[in-house]
């Protein structure tokens, strides 16, 4: 078994999620079997061959470096939940025992 | 109005002769919509009083002729951004997201006069094969309510086919284009990486996105391709050359055409025999329209859905990291620190499905396990890749079917991820590889419609349609209907 409840916290901790007590078997098992079957490219010999990273073999693609008007910064806030004075508002963290940040 | 029965630019037609007006039009898609979806699910969210008034516009600044697109009624996948209307990936993560922005494939449609109907079902994220992933509701095949209609653009699919608009986008990262249309009875395309901007598309896997148009007919669909491509400033990725018009030459016929035939595409044993035989009998018919049919092989095929899985999870783990839960989406009640912000909001706003992408992702780019997972399948890509170019060194096109087997039932594969994963098997590595395919139907097994697919060289979607066409042309599968729209 290639991957456990420990690997599962540990990656869920990377990725900022959590699963609970009644989810985390069944993630566990899932990964587990998907890990198992992406492995399967461990049987094929890729010594020497450059890795693909990108959709088209394309670099550097500039423009003009003249100013372009952008998004309007009042349309930005439109989807912020909560503002005040210009900025985006978020629940006080730091007071309320936020030691991880 | 009922769609089924015209092409677009047949509808155009009866936009100049005034036969119909853009008002008309589109108040018989809102109609149809109104008597019919309640039974498919397609529509997310309607735009209709915008609609009305872009018709209105129309019809008063009177209707371009020489524009086959102009006041033509479009759905649009939720997950491509569309100003002033909610826009939500069908995920709760962005259930009040209301984008300020259009996606460039909407400006050109907007240019081009076609008119937005409304925001379709898919896939939470665009991850899945069926539209069960959706947070908000599942979208029925027209062709039977029992079964889904594939996915991840299932939405764009069914309105289609359930004759509720004539043009639908979607998009396509693994298959989710021609999937759906293979399961729908449609004519999907996933053009070449780059060919159409993602300016706007919500990000699953950025090396593999394109966004490709579902219609029911391939001159319809090479149209609308005509009008989504070309190179866009706010997609450094997108093509820097140019895009031709893909309906020039559409009508050349197959004579002399060197057609390949990937004998790792037909496994007669873990296929439906219906939708081989249907691939088999239309290979038949190239033959006796003088194309020459060659057998040829893509060695690397079965590497195609691990490599997929871990690019795909790993770009997606990224791409998804923008959803904190502070500048806009969904934010959990329950804060007491600053992790829990993201913690809280992603846990409960991700669905299942999206949270095992991201954790397979994760888990492939981490220290440790990037080498064996993400470079060994950026490798295999690679490998991936050049099978299809050496292929294309002999053959001009590759014809496959696009799926193994016809629309599935609801609930038949949605608890086995590897099950619904493996339904991908044929349509991944042509994202991974970046060429451009089209799935057109070429029959039916166990009364559903089966899809064939026709690859590309990279950029060369012109030939595919001409291929494509030659088809449809002498043959009727295209014409048929759903029997809940009156077919038999």
């Amino acid at each position: 078994m290639a991957i456990n409840e420990e690997t599962v916290k540990q990656v869920a901790k990377l990725a900022k999620l959590e699963f609970d007590d009644s989810t985390i078997d069944s993630i566990t098992k899932e990964l587990d079997q998907i890990v198992e079957m992406v492995e399967k490219l461990d049987a094929l010999d890729t010594e020497g061959v450059e890795g693909t990273y990108h959709g088209l073999p394309q670099t550097n693609v500039w423009r003009e470096d003249v100013v372009q008007k952008g998004t309007d910064r009042e349309d930005l806030f439109k989807n912020v939940k909560t503002r005040k004075d210009g900025y985006i508002e978020v629940p006080a963290m730091f007071d309320n025992g936020g030691s991880e940040a | 109005m009922d769609f089924l029965d015209y092409t677009l630019e047949e509808l155009h037609e009866k936009l100049v002769s005034k036969e119909l007006t853009a008002v008309e039009l589109m108040e018989s898609v809102y109609e149809n919509i109104a008597q019919t979806d309640e039974q498919v699910g397609a529509f997310l969210t309607l735009s209709k009083e915008e609609a009305l008034a872009a018709a209105k516009e129309m019809d008063e600044q009177g209707i371009d002729e020489n524009n086959v697109l102009s006041g033509l009624p479009i759905g649009i996948k939720d997950n491509i951004s569309t100003k002033g209307i909610k826009t939500t990936a069908a995920s709760k993560m962005l259930e009040d997201f209301v984008p300020v922005y259009d996606a460039t494939v909407i400006e050109k449609l907007k240019q081009a006069g076609m008119i937005m109907v409304g925001k379709l079902n898919m896939d939470e994220f665009a991850m899945g094969g069926s539209t069960e992933n959706s947070a908000f509701q599942i979208t029925r095949n027209p062709w039977d309510l029992t079964k889904v209609p594939g996915g991840s653009s299932g939405g764009s699919a069914a309105a289609v086919a359930a004759g509720l608009v004539p043009v639908s986008l979607g998009s396509d990262t693994g298959g989710s284009v021609r999937e759906p249309a293979a399961f729908t009875g449609l004519v999907g395309m996933k053009p070449t990486y780059g060919r159409v901007s993602r300016y706007g598309l919500i990000a699953f896997a950025s090396s593999l996105d394109q966004i490709g148009p579902f219609t029911r007919t391939v001159k319809d669909n090479a149209l609308v391709l005509n009008a989504i491509s070309g190179t866009d400033e706010k997609d450094s990725t997108s093509y820097q050359g140019d895009t031709p018009d893909f309906t020039e030459d559409i009508d050349k016929g197959v004579k002399g055409l060197r057609i390949g035939v990937p004998k790792e595409y037909f496994h007669e044993d873990a296929q439906e025999p219906g939708v081989i035989e249907s691939v088999r009998q239309a290979l038949d018919f190239y033959e006796k329209m003088g194309a020459e049919i060659v057998e040829v092989s893509l060695p690397h095929s079965e590497y195609g859905i691990p490599a997929y899985y871990i690019i795909a999870s790993s770009e997606a783990s990224s791409n998804l990291q923008r959803f904190d839960g502070i500048r806009y989406g969904y934010r959990s009640e329950k804060i007491e620190s600053l992790e829990d912000i993201y913690i809280k909001s992603r846990s409960e706003g991700f669905g299942k499905e999206v949270k095992r992408r991201i954790m397979l992702g994760t888990f492939s780019l981490s220290s440790g396990f990037y080498d064996a997972h993400f470079k060994k399948a950026a490798q295999a890509r690679t490998l991936i890749r050049q099978d299809f170019e050496k292929v294309f060194e002999d053959v001009d096109v590759i014809v496959a079917p696009t799926t193994t087997t016809t629309a599935f039932e609801i609930g038949g594969k949605i608890k086995d991820p590897l099950a619904m994963y493996m339904s991908d098997i044929l349509t991944v590595p042509v994202n991974l590889a970046g060429v451009p395919s089209l799935s057109i139907p070429c029959g039916f097994s166990n009364n559903m419609p089966v899809g064939m697919q026709i690859i590309g060289k990279h950029f060369d979607e012109k030939t595919i349609y001409r291929t494509a066409y030659a088809f449809e042309k002498e043959n009727d599968y295209h014409t048929k209907k759903p029997s809940f729209r009156g077919g038999e």
